[in-house]
């Protein structure tokens, strides 16, 4: 650590020189928008950049099915054990394997993205952009297969829009 | 006459009629296989065990060539790599590559050898030949003929060692297939090995179906409690959940194989479980601490004295449960009522399957424990009772209802003063218990089980107790404690230690001695 000279020993006229800082940026954010950093979250939607890791949602295939097929490599390389799926036999033979339940906690979850990352059939997405859950209860925050599909959303993200982007 | 050769540049003296696959694997040295089986004819057709041979021109199969003197043999040279490069290219050229919906992902030998020999991109571009999908080949065994490498080990085995023949291979050339003989299923009860040799996922298990991920799996050795063969298993599980049970090899017992009954064992392990002590109050079973379960039993043993109390034992239990047991009615309780019944024999077969369906009734006897009663002989203990000489009945282990009837126990439980039931799992006729003790399963602790041959066998804790169940032996060491005799025990390997000082057969063993194998104690040792 550098030894403080005469004048940073003082004190006092750094302290000013700091107040000046922050009364600067204070009259920036007051009059004028401009070089704002401040953002009116939540009247104004937050930026998020596309590779943002947002809450987890499970992709279709084309005929509305899911396209998980229960491989667990997600739940495997979860390093957070938040993914639990509960696999089972499809009635037609050429799929043979489906998701029965396919729940994330998303309270466990560290958002790290390994289960994109790791999914074969590009079942699972982190693009939602959606960075704000809340829920009254802990139990909400166990995402269940048809929430994290979009059955139960608002249609812009069942649609695989991402609301916010 | 052993023969003298080389592999790899080691000298290796092998039997006279060992094959070179065999030679090397018991030099520790693993050619890669899969339709060889060391408990199966040689079929050698899967072409996977390829090797280079001093002074022949081609690549000999190793698992059908016999050793000669002075061999020299080289199972990593680059023709040989080349060699397997181009089986494995073969035999993943129809192959569906569905890893990730496979059961067999994780312990199959496609994807292990390929991660060594594999060819990484491939030359296919053809149409890859479609085969059937989900073919139910009886209750337990799914098939699939997009994964077969059609190695014929199940097929061998139905002919060879299950003895049943009901698989064959039909068509030629790329429709070949392995099926079922017009209307046969594959159902014998051994059927469920054939999942377990399959060295790629074409067979999976119906039960062990989807229902999680094989690496996700833990292991570890026991001994299967199904029947007196006392086959050698390892329990796969994961979280305190036990997901199937696999034969392990023990050449003295069951060599590679397990009957499907005691593959579908473990689901007591699971399921039906009493997970806490309970005492009857109010009309029925209320949850209460160890500490009340046992004041209540230990009231009732102390008011009656030791001629009043009754034991009826099934050879469940450990070498370390019954010693202390024979301990306990001996010099704690003093009774002389004390059976030990197996319950009704079942079937057996000239294999493996045996008639008495106790991992332990031999032990028992070798503990110090009462030879075992028939059905009839339970008579003069349900004769006792109805007369009013046993006030305490103490079953441990065993189904009174069915060995008694459902009315009798149903009469005790209002005649008896105290009916005190210990088990792992709740079946009918317990809900009459006045004291209900849980005790812990096969899977939950460490024992030791004689099987009819007497080879003592070690079983482990693959986990903690479900709930507040408890070793059996502890249970005894409490219930001893509670009634004025400390016992000194703390785990089971120093309950054996006790039972090798006092029984000459069991002399000198420690669990180090009995090993993974087990140690046979039929004679003076």
């Amino acid at each position: 650590m550098q030894p403080l000279t005469f004048w940073q020993k003082l004190y006092i006229p750094e302290i000013l020189r700091g107040m000046a800082v922050t009364t600067r940026h204070f009259m920036v954010n007051l009059l004028g928008r401009r070089h704002t950093v401040t953002q009116q979250y939540p009247e104004e939607p937050t930026q998020v950049s596309e590779r943002y890791r947002g809450r987890h949602r499970l992709m279709r295939k084309e005929d509305g099915a899911p396209r998980c097929t229960a491989c667990m490599l997600c739940a495997t390389s979860c390093p957070a054990l938040c993914i639990h799926i509960q696999g089972g036999a499809h009635p037609d033979p050429t799929v043979e394997k489906y998701p029965v339940s396919f729940t994330i906690d998303e309270l466990r979850c560290v958002f790290c993205g390994l289960c994109v990352e790791a999914c074969p059939c590009d079942a699972i997405r982190m693009d939602t952009g959606i960075f704000a859950l809340a829920a009254y209860k802990r139990e909400n925050f166990l995402y269940p297969r048809n929430l994290l599909l979009g059955d139960d959303m608002p249609t812009n993200i069942a649609e695989g829009k991402a609301p916010n982007l | 006459m052993a023969k003298k050769l080389t592999i790899d540049g080691k000298e290796i003296t092998a039997r006279d009629d060992a094959t070179i696959i065999q030679a090397a694997h018991e030099a520790g040295i693993a050619i890669p296989h899969y339709c060889y089986h060391p408990k199966l004819s040689i079929a050698g057709n899967c072409r996977m065990c390829l090797v280079e041979l001093e002074g022949r021109p081609k690549l000999e199969i190793s698992c059908n060539t016999p050793v000669v003197d002075n061999m020299v043999v080289l199972t990593n040279s680059p023709r040989v790599i080349e060699g397997r490069r181009g089986v494995l290219e073969f035999l993943l050229i129809n192959h569906p590559l569905d890893c990730p919906i496979c059961d067999q992902a994780g312990e199959c030998g496609l994807q292990d050898y390929y991660m060594q020999y594999g060819l990484y991109h491939s030359r296919f571009q053809e149409e890859k030949v479609h085969g059937r999908k989900v073919v139910d080949f009886g209750p337990d065994v799914v098939f699939d003929s997009e994964r077969c490498i059609l190695c014929t080990r199940c097929v061998r085995f139905c002919k060879e060692i299950s003895q049943t023949d009901e698989l064959g291979i039909f068509e030629r050339g790329d429709t070949a297939q392995i099926a079922t003989f017009p209307g046969k299923q594959l159902d014998n009860p051994y059927a469920g090995n054939t999942v377990d040799i399959c060295p790629v996922g074409a067979l999976t298990s119906k039960d062990f179906r989807f229902k999680i991920r094989v690496w996700f799996l833990q292991e570890t050795k026991s001994i299967c409690p199904g029947c007196a063969r006392g086959c050698n298993i390892n329990i796969h599980h994961h979280n305190g959940q036990v997901y199937r049970l696999k034969p392990r090899q023990n050449d003295a017992v069951n060599e590679t194989w397990i009957c499907d009954a005691g593959r579908f064992g473990y689901k007591s392990i699971n399921e039906t479980r009493v997970l806490h002590p309970q005492i009857q109050q109010d009309g029925a079973l209320q949850h209460v601490s160890w500490q009340v379960a046992l004041e209540h039993a230990v009231e009732a043993l102390q008011r009656h004295g030791g001629a009043a109390v009754g034991l009826v034992i099934a050879p469940q239990g450990t070498n370390e449960d019954h010693y202390l047991l024979a301990k306990l009615a001996s010099e704690v309780l003093a009774t002389p009522h004390l059976v030990l019944y197996p319950g009704v024999l079942g079937d057996e077969d000239d294999f493996l399957i045996r008639a008495d369906k106790n991992p332990n009734t031999r032990g028992a006897q070798d503990m110090g424990l009462p030879a075992p009663v028939t059905t009839t002989q339970l008579a003069a203990m349900a004769q006792a009772i109805d007369q009013g000489t046993i006030k305490v009945l103490y079953a441990i282990g065993a189904n009174l209802a069915a060995a008694f009837g459902p009315e009798t126990v149903l009469r005790w439980a209002t005649q008896l003063d105290c009916l005190i039931v210990q088990t792992s799992n709740m079946v009918s006729g317990h809900e009459q218990a006045h004291v209900l003790l849980p005790s812990a399963t096969y899977a939950e602790r460490d024992g030791t089980f004689t099987n009819f041959q007497g080879r003592l066998q070690r079983i482990n804790a693959a986990f903690a107790p479900r709930g507040e169940a408890l070793p059996a032996w502890q249970i005894y060491t409490r219930l001893a404690s509670s009634l004025g005799h400390d016992w000194p025990y703390v785990s089971a390997e120093g309950v054996l230690h006790d039972i090798a000082a006092a029984t000459p057969r069991y002399a000198g063993l420690s669990y180090a001695k009995i090993g993974d194998l087990g140690y046979p104690v039929t004679h003076e040792s």
